[in-house]
């Protein structure tokens, strides 16, 4: 479960001044379903989940995982998702095994059980085959299995990703897809940033279109399709945004 | 404060760091290498020059003193000369370093002196050159002596006692033993060398551990893990604090062999006048403890410091530039310490890194002024604690971290 409760954060840039990169955010996701935050690059979409990661602290609002409040107990809430972005490499000295045992013991996880999980996960993923090689010497596919084991090791609730397909070919694409479907089967909390409208087609059970820090419509495919009279998600997108496009620049 | 968290980082840091070339070239082979390249290397050359310098007969001519056949027939005499025929260009051979020196005579030199009028006999010397200063150096002194003896002739002619003009004697000795008269040069280069071993050996991880991961996108990873950022930044410190403090250990065990070889190769003894006792160049093992012992809060100043700068960088190169400045500002206080007359007070006692290194140049002579060991090892660890809390703080921050 995540809950977003009026999230904002603020820059201090020297020439534009202050920046609301994002303004007074709310939205809720389940377990069981992907939530898809739809946006053009700098709406605000990295920042929101910045946030919910812990990894950035709300200027005003707060987020809550799992019952954890990201600003009262980010180390609570770091344990309880994964989080994964194209930000967010390899070591490229550690072996793909070393990689994931690494987050696995900063997740305080024992090493019999740390080993049960590792086996499980490598298995699961198709890894054996890598094991032993160091991140700087595998391929994308390779490092992306690896970053998706990372993120999985201590079996997290709550699921984060941050435009995860961005820069990867249709393959690699196709197996973080296929992941994030699956955590949805298993019943894990699901939120995802893109700027790609196949991809919440294919995936998504609710969309939050963001512009300008500010979240402008929510609701399923369909709700949308009807509320804007449109059936392309495309048309519909560039209808909601267009009002607001490019008043970041001006604020 | 969960030591297991801090264990962790640090050991999977040291994992990285071991499979690092750079970071293993600037910890083990840098220090191993710039003593016995630096300190025997110069000395080698030192003891090859004056050695050669020592050896060479050096051609000398004599200018004028047809009329002095005397001095100019003990000067063709001297065994550390070789007098060959004067040429009108004389000076200007010197000057091209054809011949070492030259000897003017005045006219009439002989006569003048006998008559009682005096007179000066003029050395020509290329200054700077210790070819030629060694020659010039020579020939003054046997003149001297040649003077001298013309000086007992004269009492004796008078039949006047032979100490009449010189009284009494003065001679000079020196109390402090062989052990810190080299102690006094050596303390300051190993202060110099230390400060830059600690320096260089924290650097690259420093950069690596910081900078580097933003630059390799893997910071966003690390502090998605649910470790406080406190642990993170901790076992990073620990990291560079024992790279640094390895280079450290390895440069007094360098300093160590390099000097016990030194000795053994008689280098030294030609570098000395003969008759003087060579330097002993070796440190006990006192010293050496010691020297490691003021070096501990002296990296963690400089891992933390380090940490704390290259934090601000995005990528391995701007955090470099951000810290090759800092190189030439900690070297200043170590060239302070090693000139001649920079001594410890209360004063600079306080003043970082430059108590180090007047410490270490104690130290190394076998001094142990135990309140001023105290006064430098605390401050030294009021300023590191201070880096430190900095760098932790730092790591809180946002606007260091992502900084775009």
């Amino acid at each position: 479960m995540i809950e977003a409760l009026n999230l904002c954060k603020r820059f201090q840039d020297k020439k534009r001044g202050e920046v609301r990169a994002v303004d007074g955010v709310s939205f809720t996701c389940r377990p069981g379903e992907i939530y898809g935050l739809l946006g053009a690059n700098g709406a605000g979409k990295t920042t929101t989940l910045r946030m919910l990661a812990t990894i950035l602290e709300p200027t005003e609002g707060t987020a809550r995982l799992c019952g954890h409040d990201v600003v009262e107990h980010p180390e609570r809430v770091r344990a309880n998702c994964g989080f994964l972005s194209t930000a967010t490499a390899l070591y490229p000295r550690l072996t793909a095994q070393e990689m994931v045992e690494y987050f696995g013991k900063l997740n305080g996880l024992d090493s019999a059980t740390l080993k049960k999980r590792i086996d499980e996960i490598f298995d699961r993923l198709d890894m054996n085959d890598f094991r032993d090689r160091r991140c700087d010497k595998l391929s994308t596919g390779m490092k992306q299995k690896t970053s998706i084991a990372r993120t999985l090791v201590h079996d997290p609730p709550v699921m984060i990703f941050d435009e995860p397909t961005l820069g990867l070919d249709i393959m690699t694409t196709r197996t973080i897809i296929e992941f994030i479907r699956e955590c949805r089967e298993r019943q894990k909390t699901v939120i995802f940033s893109t700027h790609v409208m196949r991809e919440v087609e294919k995936l998504c059970d609710i969309v939050g279109i963001i512009q300008g820090g500010k979240l402008l419509a929510e609701g399923t495919l369909e709700q949308l399709r009807q509320r804007h009279g449109e059936n392309d998600l495309e048309e519909i997108f560039v209808k909601i945004v267009s009002p607001h496009y490019g008043v970041q620049e001006t604020v | 404060m969960s030591l297991r968290n801090i264990g962790i980082v640090y050991r999977k840091e040291l994992t990285e760091a071991l499979r690092d070339k750079r970071t293993l070239i600037t910890t083990f082979l840098v220090p191993l290498l710039v003593i016995p390249v630096m300190g025997t290397g110069f000395t080698a050359v030192m003891s090859a020059v004056i050695g050669n310098a020592k050896k060479e007969k050096p051609k000398v001519m004599i200018v004028g003193g047809t009329d002095s056949p005397g001095v100019v027939a003990a000067l063709q005499q001297y065994p550390k000369i070789n007098v060959i025929r004067t040429t009108d260009d004389w000076k200007h051979k010197v000057v091209e370093k054809e011949i070492r020196a030259a000897v003017e005579i005045p006219e009439g030199f002989e006569k003048n002196v006998s008559e009682g009028q005096g007179g000066t006999l003029k050395i020509d010397v290329y200054g700077g050159e210790i070819k030629s200063e060694f020659a010039a150096g020579n020939i003054e002194s046997y003149l001297k002596e040649y003077r001298d003896g013309m000086v007992a002739k004269r009492l004796e002619a008078h039949s006047l006692p032979a100490n009449l003009l010189r009284p009494f004697q003065v001679k000079k000795e020196s109390l402090a033993s062989p052990e810190k008269q080299a102690g006094a040069i050596l303390g300051g280069i190993i202060a110099y060398t230390l400060i830059l071993m600690c320096l260089n050996g924290a650097m690259h991880p420093a950069i690596d551990l910081t900078a580097g991961e933003k630059e390799r996108g893997t910071m966003e990873t690390i502090l998605s893990s649910p470790v406080p950022r406190t642990h993170l930044v901790l076992g990073k410190f620990l990291l560079v604090l024992t790279a640094s403090l390895t280079t450290a250990m390895l440069l007094m065990v360098s300093v160590e062999v390099s000097t016990t070889v030194l000795q053994k190769s008689h280098a030294l003894e030609q570098m000395t006048e003969e008759g003087e006792p060579a330097p002993q160049l070796t440190l006990g093992p006192a010293a050496i403890a010691s020297v490691i012992i003021m070096a501990v809060p002296l990296s963690v100043l400089f891992s933390a410091g380090l940490i704390t700068i290259a934090l601000f960088a995005k990528s391995h190169k701007e955090a470099q530039s951000y810290i090759a400045p800092l190189m030439f500002l900690v070297v200043i206080p170590a060239v302070a310490a090693m000139l001649p007359g920079v001594d410890l007070t209360p004063k600079l006692a306080i003043v970082p890194l430059l108590n180090v290194s007047l410490l270490c140049k104690e130290l190394v002579t076998g001094e142990y002024h135990w309140n001023y060991i105290a006064l430098i090892f605390a401050s030294t660890c009021v300023y590191a604690a201070g880096a430190l809390f900095l760098a932790v703080k730092m790591f809180q921050r946002e606007s260091v971290l992502f900084r775009s």
